[in-house]
Order: C-alpha cells, then structure tokens, then sequence
C-alpha cells in the first residue's frame, strides 16, 4: 500500500501533528513504514475543481434537454388546442353541435346558416375500430404472452416473440395494401357490401396493435412473482387453475395496461385505416358499410384546405378530440398502474 | 521519533489484538453445544419421544436428484413417521430444501430437474402412482417467505377449497374459519377478512399461509424454513402451532435454527452436501451423535 503510506506521511507533515499522522495508518491495518513524503499533496485539490465544473456542465446540459422535451410537448398540445378551439370561438360553431352533429360536409351551411361539421360519424367510427381492434387482439395476445411465459418459455421466448415484434418494424401503409387486398374481398365475400367499413379496419388495426399488446403483456405475466405460482401448486392446482386464479388475476393491471397503450395506438392510426375503412363521413349503420374515423378524415382534407378557413379550423378540432383521448388514455394507464401496485402490495 | 514510533506501535499491536479478541469470542458467537442444551433443557426440551411403533408415513428410499449436471441428492433414504415432527437440518445449499421439495413434487415445476429412486406416500409411489396435484392436496407445503396471494384473506384460504371443487358459501365459511383457528391466526384476522393478504405483517401473512395449507386438509405438512423471516415472537406462535398440529398431520419442517427442532421435533436428520448424514430421535442426533460430522455441525464446529 505504497499510496497510504505516501499519503499519511505527507499529511503528517503538512499538519505537523503527530495525532494525525497516526490516526491513518491505525485505521488502514498496516504501515511499518510511515512517512516518506512525495510532494503528492498538490494533486488531491486540484482535481476537484475540475469535477465540479463536469458536474454542472453535466446538470446543465440535462436540464436544458429536459426542459427542451417538456416545452415541445406543452407548445404541442397548446397550439393543437389554440387552433382547435378557434372553431368555437372565432368561427362561432357550437361545441354541442360539434360534437352531436351527424353531418359533415363544411362546405355548404345547414338549415341554422352555419357549417354542417358533425364530427360524431368520425368519433363513433373512431371509437368503433378502436373498441373493435381490442376485441380482437385481446385474446390472441393474451393467449400467446400466457404461451410464452407459463407453456413454453424457450420456443416462446426464442421464437415467438421476435417473430411478433418483427411486425412493428413493417410500415402502416403496408398493412393498409395488405387490408386492400385481402380483408377487404374477405369481407366482401362473407358478409357482402363493398367490403370496406369498420370490420376491416379494425382487423388491420388489430394486427398492427398485436405486437405491442403482446409484448407488455408478456411483460405483465413474467413479472408475476413465482411465489404465486408455487403457492398455487403447492395446494394442488392444476397449471391451468394456477394461470387463471393467480397469474392472470395479479398480472390484470398489466395486461389492462397494454391493451389501453393499443388502444392509444390503434386510435391514431391514420394511414391504413383510411385505406380500407371506407370513408364515408356518417354513422355506420354496421360493422361492413363504408365509415370514417379522425385520422382519415384528417390526412384526406388537411391539404386541401387553406390554414385559416372555417373548414381548416374544423380539422384541427377533430385533431384536439385526438390528442384529448390519447391523454385520456395515459390517464387511465397511470391509474390502473396505481391500482395495481396497491393490489398486490 | 514520536510521530513513526506511535503508529508502528499500534499497527504491530492492532492485528495481535484482532486474533485475541476472535479466539474469545469464537465460542460466543457460534452456537455452544453446551449452552444451547442447556437453554434447550429450560425451555421446554426434546419434545415428547419418538414412538417407533408408528408406521411410516412417506418413505424415501435411494433418492438421487440432479439438477442438470449438478447431483443435488446424493442416495438419500428416510422414513416419516406419521404423526410426528421431522426436522431437517444442515448448512445452507445441503439439499434439506431440495429434499423437501420432492416429498411433494414441486421440483418438477424445474425444467433440468430429474429424480431417480422411490418416494411413497402410505406406500404408494408418489412419482409414479400418483398425479402431482393429488399428491401435492395430500401434502402440502408452506414456503420460506410468506407468499399469500393478492386477494383478501377470505379468498386466501378459500383459495384451495375452491379449486378443488367447493363452490357452497355456508361450507366455505367453515373452512376458511377452522383453518384460521387451527392456524392460531383467526382472533387477529377475523374483523378483516375483506383486506388484501399481501397488506399483513410477516407473522401475520406467515400465519395465513399455514391457514392456508391447512384449509385442503393435507395429511403431511411440509415447511420449509418457515419461520426464517419471522420476528421471535411470531416464531413462537408457528412452533407452539406446529407443536399442537402434529395430532393430526405430519410435519417435516427444514431449519435453520437448532433450538426449533430440540423445541419442535421429535425426529431430526442432518444433511451435509447433498447426503443424509445421519437420522434419528432429536435427543440423539443433539445429544449423541454417532457420526462425527453431525457432531461438529450441531456442536456449532462449521455451518
């Protein structure tokens, strides 16, 4: 320990006291021989100021990204908002109309004189492949995380999972070809109609979302504490009662929670949506007649409408209904989270 | 010199001081057979002698266990008798809890486990003439660590009574209150049957478990280390329960602390790297020993 002696030496003298000096080597175990100084007591000092400097530098540099992502968002959701709410208050439409009304066509004025903007087609058409999508991807991911975590944990671990997250790579428009061409005659055939509509839609949307609600629900189920799992067997249950009663009970936030994050994503995609839901701006009437959702009526008029015309504000609204819901969402993410940390102490 | 001669003083002295202070205190700190029998003596000794006459219960005969290449049980064969406590001791990794676990099948829950050798239960072959969760309703087990599940106390207990088919509310609520009772838990929990089980104090949740266990009326009742993450009171409350419990089950419980099994057992075998070093009345393996290392061990030589 050539440094501890160095050390205790030079700090004897520096000091001049002998107290000190004897106090470093008693507690270090072993010195038989103290002292020899090396002038190595400059360094210690110097050293630190230039940590310091790192220090704030550092602090700095992560406080200025920090603040910089925060003011992104809230300029985000103040400039959707600002514009969104124009069509209220500057274009004087009624929110109530707005939202109840079931005719969209803001190029010619109702009986009243003003715009017809029903955005409620869009909204129910919205929340229909949304709800829809769920239902469908509900059981097939939970079905597969159950696979891969308690049935077969190296063939789904190895394979499955890879292969269902290699769908979130593949574009949107890729599955809206995908829907054109092989949901939609499908549904055609079965159920006849054109094809498109909101069982289409949501079919696509339900294997775009598949990975995601998979993945979190996988996470959901392994993170089930073994103890669980053998307290369960231990009193004689089957797998099948241990998964049902225990694993899936405590794993419930969970799984809650990767179905709503699919339904934030299911909810705003746009692009392969519109390929195959039909976009017809009125209520469907059933699950294969031609509807439309936000997004589509979204990306169909935002660039043929000039910034600042009634019409160009109307889409913006639909954009702030959007956003609203997606926060909605994450609201009830952090609140089925908070429950179930609770739950399961 | 005063400043080198003062700090070579100390260190030459230091490091002698250290080994004086440990050869004093090397009996203390470790568990002194004498002391311990002697304690054991005033509290309330060698639980009630073993009756030989007894059949056995689960008898294990050339039990080899591996997990993957690793030979966790080495031939291993003892007999349990029926209505009496067997503990298991030995040092940590010794395969006591291994062992434990293949009286009632949980290691097959373990992928690379495999077994060879018999494990009978009333004769029977557990491995082979047995389902697993037959034989895991006829022994049951409580864990290490309180492990109840996230739901309420009622549903806790209720939890293995339901599973095996009884749905009766009225049937139920007798099973869920004589289990507590047996388990000397209901008079703290019987105003708080709704709350979460994961909410309770370690004895508490402990306590609940056994209730637990005991609700599918097993007849063996295995515990391993069950009282390792108790407080001293509480690990009073499950051996005074164990105690009163041996009427009517029969219990092998793996410890780690000597004076339970002089307390509790009645019947104790010592383990060391995977073999059964030596079985028999608690009074012997603690007081005579006829294998050196079983005298070592709970003598407090090593472990």
């Amino acid at each position: 320990m050539p440094d501890i002696q160095g050390q205790a030496g030079a700090s004897s003298i520096i000091d001049g006291a002998p107290a000190a000096a004897s106090s470093l080597p008693e507690k270090n175990g072993s010195s038989p021989h103290p002292g020899s100084p090396k002038g190595k007591d400059a360094r210690v000092p110097k050293k630190l100021m230039p940590k310091k400097r790192v220090e704030r530098i550092g602090g700095t540099v992560c406080g200025i990204c920090a603040g910089i992502a925060t003011l992104l968002v809230v300029t985000l959701i103040f400039m959707v908002a600002e514009h969104g709410l124009a069509t209220f208050v500057v274009d004087g439409i009624s929110p109530i109309a707005f939202l109840t009304g079931t005719t969209w066509n803001p190029h010619s004025n109702g009986a009243d004189g003003a715009p017809l903007m029903g955005a409620l087609p869009m909204i129910v058409g919205s929340f229909g492949v949304t709800l829809l999508s769920c239902l469908f991807v509900l059981p097939f991911a939970v079905g597969a995380a159950i696979f891969t975590v308690e049935i077969a944990p190296t063939f789904g671990r190895k394979v499955l999972q890879p292969v269902i997250e290699l769908l979130v790579g593949i574009p949107s428009v890729v599955f809206g070809l995908l829907g054109l061409t092989i949901i939609v005659p499908l549904v055609r055939g079965a159920f006849g109609g054109t094809g498109y509509g909101l069982l289409a839609g949501s079919v696509v949307l339900a294997v775009m979302v598949l990975p995601t609600v998979t993945s979190l629900s996988i996470d959901a189920i392994a993170s089930v504490p073994n103890a669980y799992r053998e307290g369960s067997y231990g009193l004689g249950c089957s797998r099948w009662q241990t998964i049902w009663h225990v694993v899936l009970k405590s794993a419930l936030p969970g799984i809650l929670t990767a179905v709503i994050l699919g339904m934030t994503r299911a909810f705003g995609e746009a692009l392969a949506v519109q390929m195959v839901v039909g976009n017809a701006a009125s209520i469907p009437t059933s699950l294969i007649t031609p509807a439309a959702t936000l997004t589509s009526v979204l990306t169909m008029g935002m660039g043929n409408e000039a910034m600042g015309t009634v019409y160009n504000d109307a889409l913006w609204s639909l954009a702030l209904i959007l956003l609203v819901m997606s926060l909605v969402f994450i609201l009830i993410v952090h609140l089925i989270g908070r429950k179930g940390a609770k739950v399961n102490g | 010199m005063p400043v080198k001669s003062v700090p070579s003083q100390t260190t030459t002295e230091a490091p002698a001081k250290i080994a004086q202070s440990a050869r004093i205190d090397e009996p203390v700190r470790l568990i002194d057979r004498t002391a311990m029998l002697a304690e054991a003596d005033a509290i309330s000794h060698y639980a009630a002698p073993v009756d030989r006459t007894r059949p056995a219960k689960m008898s294990v005969s050339g039990l080899n266990l591996h997990y993957g290449d690793f030979h966790a049980l080495k031939d291993v064969s003892l007999d349990i008798p029926e209505h009496q406590v067997t503990a298991l001791i030995g040092p940590s990794g010794c395969g006591k809890s291994t062992f434990l676990r293949t009286l009632n099948r949980m290691n097959d829950l373990i992928p690379s486990c495999r077994v060879e050798g018999s494990v009978t239960l009333d004769g029977v072959d557990a491995y082979h003439d047995l389902d697993a969760a037959l034989l895991r309703c006829r022994v049951g087990m409580v864990f290490q660590h309180p492990n109840p599940f996230p739901m309420s106390v009622y549903d806790n207990v209720a939890y293995g009574p339901r599973a095996h088919g009884i749905r009766k509310r009225a049937e139920l609520d007798e099973i869920v209150e004589r289990s507590l009772r047996d388990a000397a838990v209901w008079d703290e929990l019987k105003d708080r049957l709704d709350a979460n089980g994961c909410g309770l104090s370690g004895g508490q949740a402990q306590r609940l478990c056994i209730a637990r266990a005991l609700a599918i009326s097993p007849e063996v009742l295995l515990m391993d280390e069950a009282t390792s993450a108790l407080d001293p009171i509480s690990t009073a409350k499950v051996e005074d329960l164990v105690v009163s419990l041996k009427e009517r089950y029969t219990i092998v419980m793996v410890t780690h602390n000597m004076l339970q099994a002089t307390r509790t057992a009645q019947y104790t075998a010592f383990f060391l790297m995977g073999e059964m070093v030596e079985a028999g009345s608690t009074k012997q393996i603690f007081e005579d020993p006829h294998d050196e290392r079983t005298g070592d061990y709970v003598s407090g030589r090593f472990g």
